[in-house]
């Protein structure tokens, strides 16, 4: 695994706040290989978010070059990153990540809808991809009617039945109790394992951070250490 | 990249149903502003439709001959030849085109009771060509209607006859001035009296059989008016083109050049019809851009969240438009019922003789009909949908330009 998922180069992002100008990221220069599976730790406002915003395409860099997959996305038009991101990553927010209006099969299917997969081949994936994250028999509940423990990990499933390359997490377990939270880290870092899927997870939980196999700090939107804690892995 | 339609419509199909209480006050006001347009169009095309129908009936016909100089001065000296002196334009008057014909002989004349004097105009017709062209023959309602062109009896309006203070099987006294510029002068007996919508039309109007008022007024063969039906009045320009081909020297008018005021009482209506849409629309499309810029200002996230996921932003204009689409439509439907129930029970019209007095003046008849045409009702539905559609086209365009990190922000803090 020696290719480059992502990439950035003196990435600086800036916020106009009226009169001030917020440094949200200050010259950052980060490469994850693929098949990572790499935590964002640091203080609440230190650019955990901003960062992943940038690597995910939704929203562009005051300056500096930001690749996935390959490309550059830091001056990409609008629809492009759309495609960028509907072909090549899976999202998972720290919150309503889910359409309210859609079972969570219907919300797994959703992308794959997107990437024009048939409707009964759509359908198998989903199905499987539900019962493998613990939710089997609960696939046409919507999401007010499962618990936020339940909703992380339909969205999990929706980040990874397409298998994209990269999957971005914002504090997916902000909102989650600690065992709901480790079983989900578990279910991620397996999906790591064995599809090689690279992960970046924000969070500023401890545990969390444990399952990293790299581990980096930001602080005031600087990257301020970057350790590789190998020792999880099998 | 294209986004399923099924799932456009599944998605937006889903989220109206969300606020049921707002969708369903956009439905309601949707429906009834259609309802409101149809059903003031039908009333008012009823209304205009009995005018011109009272107009044309009222002697007009939908297109007239006269001598040139007779409609500025109706006298006995401008006369045209009869149809049976002209042979072309008998032999069109004859052709499938026209439907009823006849030849009058029109002066203004004095009538004269026991009792009283008034001007009036008296007209020499051949009563059984009036039948199925004018009103003449369906509105006599005591006596009996004129039999033949040499008929020695008068037919009087109602009014007229009040006014002169005589009743039916009296004589009366009718002068008038022969084409030498004499006095003609001639006793009638009142044969039959009728009855009309419009008293000016009752105290106007005197007939007698038309060979009977060529005797009295010592004239040739000529008459003052030629009179025919076609099929529609409001295409008549090519059958009055025909006509003035043969009628030689003679003017040929449509009932619309006859009728002035009716025309320009024909152009306020259409304008009405317009402006009263519009203002309809006007109302229903703030309702509506309101409603969805609510819809998508509340559903920031998960527009957002869409977007995040790959959803290109002109499919999430298409999502919108789609939503308001399908409330559009099924509004549409429920305001074609609606109006299709409330003009039912009303099909053979309503009476409005409460107010018919102070209408009269508009050349109203007391029994208004809904006349209900399907361009009104097309042009009703065409311009909600059409222009509602556009009118989401603002809010839409709102929820697409939504960058996604904007939407999301409010997840991610
Ligand atoms: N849209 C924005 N407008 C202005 N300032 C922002 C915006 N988003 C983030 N910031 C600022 O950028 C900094 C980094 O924020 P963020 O990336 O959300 O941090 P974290 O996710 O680590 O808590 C903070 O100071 C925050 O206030
Ligand atoms: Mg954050």
């Amino acid at each position: 695994m020696n290719s480059t998922a992502v990439s950035c180069r003196k990435v600086n992002k800036i916020f106009a706040q009226g009169e001030l100008a917020v440094h949200a990221l200050t010259s950052i220069d980060l490469d994850i290989a693929s098949g990572g599976f790499v935590c964002l730790s640091g203080p609440s406002g230190s650019g955990k978010t901003t960062l992943l915003n940038m690597i995910g395409g939704l929203d562009r860099p005051t300056d500096g070059e930001i690749t996935v997959a390959g490309q550059r996305i830091d001056r990409m038009s609008m629809s492009d990153l759309a495609e960028l991101r509907l072909q090549h990553i899976g999202f998972v927010f720290q919150a309503y990540n889910l359409i309210p209006v859609l079972s969570a099969r219907e919300n797994v299917e959703f992308v794959m809808q997107l990437q024009g997969v048939p409707s009964s081949e759509r359908r198998d994936r989903a199905m499987a991809i539900l019962a493998e994250v613990g939710l089997q028999g609960m696939e046409d509940r919507r999401p007010g009617e499962l618990s936020g423990g339940q909703q992380q990990r339909v969205a999990v499933a929706r980040a990874i039945v397409s298998k994209p390359a990269l999957i971005l997490a914002d504090e997916p377990t902000a909102n989650l109790d600690s065992v709901t939270a480790e079983k989900l880290m578990q279910l991620m870092r397996d999906l790591n394992s064995q599809i090689g899927t690279t992960f970046v997870i924000s969070t500023h939980d401890k545990l969390m951070m444990s399952y990293a196999k790299r581990l980096l700090k930001l602080h005031d939107g600087r990257i301020i250490d970057d350790i590789i804690q190998d020792d999880r892995q099998e | 990249m294209k986004t399923p339609f099924s799932m456009l419509v599944t998605v937006a199909w889903r989220n109206l149903w969300r606020n049921h209480r707002r969708s369903l006050i956009m439905l309601a006001a949707i429906a009834i502003g259609l309802w409101g347009m149809i059903w003031m169009t039908a009333l008012m095309r009823g209304m205009v439709d009995q005018m011109i129908d009272d107009a044309i009936s009222t002697l007009s016909g939908h297109i007239q001959i006269h001598a040139p100089g007779y409609l500025d001065d109706p006298s006995v000296e401008h006369t045209i030849a009869a149809v049976a002196d002209n042979p072309e334009l008998d032999k069109l008057l004859h052709s499938p085109e026209v439907t009823a014909w006849s030849q009058r002989i029109r002066v203004p004349a004095v009538i004269r009771s026991e009792r009283d004097v008034y001007g009036i105009t008296l007209v020499g017709i051949d009563p059984q060509r009036e039948r199925g062209l004018s009103f003449i023959a369906d509105s006599v309602v005591s006596g009996h209607y004129l039999e033949s062109v040499n008929d020695q009896h008068v037919l009087l309006g109602r009014k007229l006859v009040e006014q002169l203070e005589t009743k039916l099987g009296r004589r009366i006294v009718i002068l008038s001035q022969d084409p030498d510029n004499n006095i003609a002068e001639r006793g009638f007996r009142i044969g039959g009296i009728y009855d009309t919508d419009l008293q000016a039309t009752e105290t106007t109007y005197v007939f007698a059989g038309i060979e009977t008022v060529r005797r009295m007024l010592k004239m040739g063969s000529g008459v003052s008016e030629i009179s025919l039906l076609g099929h529609d009045y409001r295409n008549v320009d090519g059958l009055a083109a025909e006509v003035r081909a043969v009628a030689g020297t003679a003017e040929t008018s449509t009932w619309l050049q006859l009728d002035p005021y009716m025309a320009s009482m024909l152009d306020v209506m259409d304008g009405f019809i317009i402006v009263w849409f519009c203002i309809i629309f006007l109302a229903l499309s703030f309702g509506l851009i309101n409603t969805l810029l609510m819809a998508v200002f509340e559903r920031t996230r998960e527009i957002g969240l869409i977007q995040a996921l790959g959803m290109p932003p002109g499919n999430i204009l298409l999502m919108v438009l789609v939503e308001s689409s399908i409330m559009l439509l099924i509004g549409l439907l429920a305001g074609n019922l609606l109006s299709w129930l409330t003009l039912l029970p009303i099909r053979d019209g309503i009476d409005i003789s409460a107010v018919a007095q102070g209408l009269e003046w508009a050349g109203m008849s007391s029994i208004l009909l809904p006349a209900v045409k399907t361009s009104d009702v097309l042009l009703a539905n065409g311009i909600v949908l059409v222009l509602g559609v556009l009118a989401s086209l603002f809010p839409a365009w709102r929820a697409s330009r939504k960058v996604p990190v904007e939407a999301i922000t409010r997840i991610w803090q």
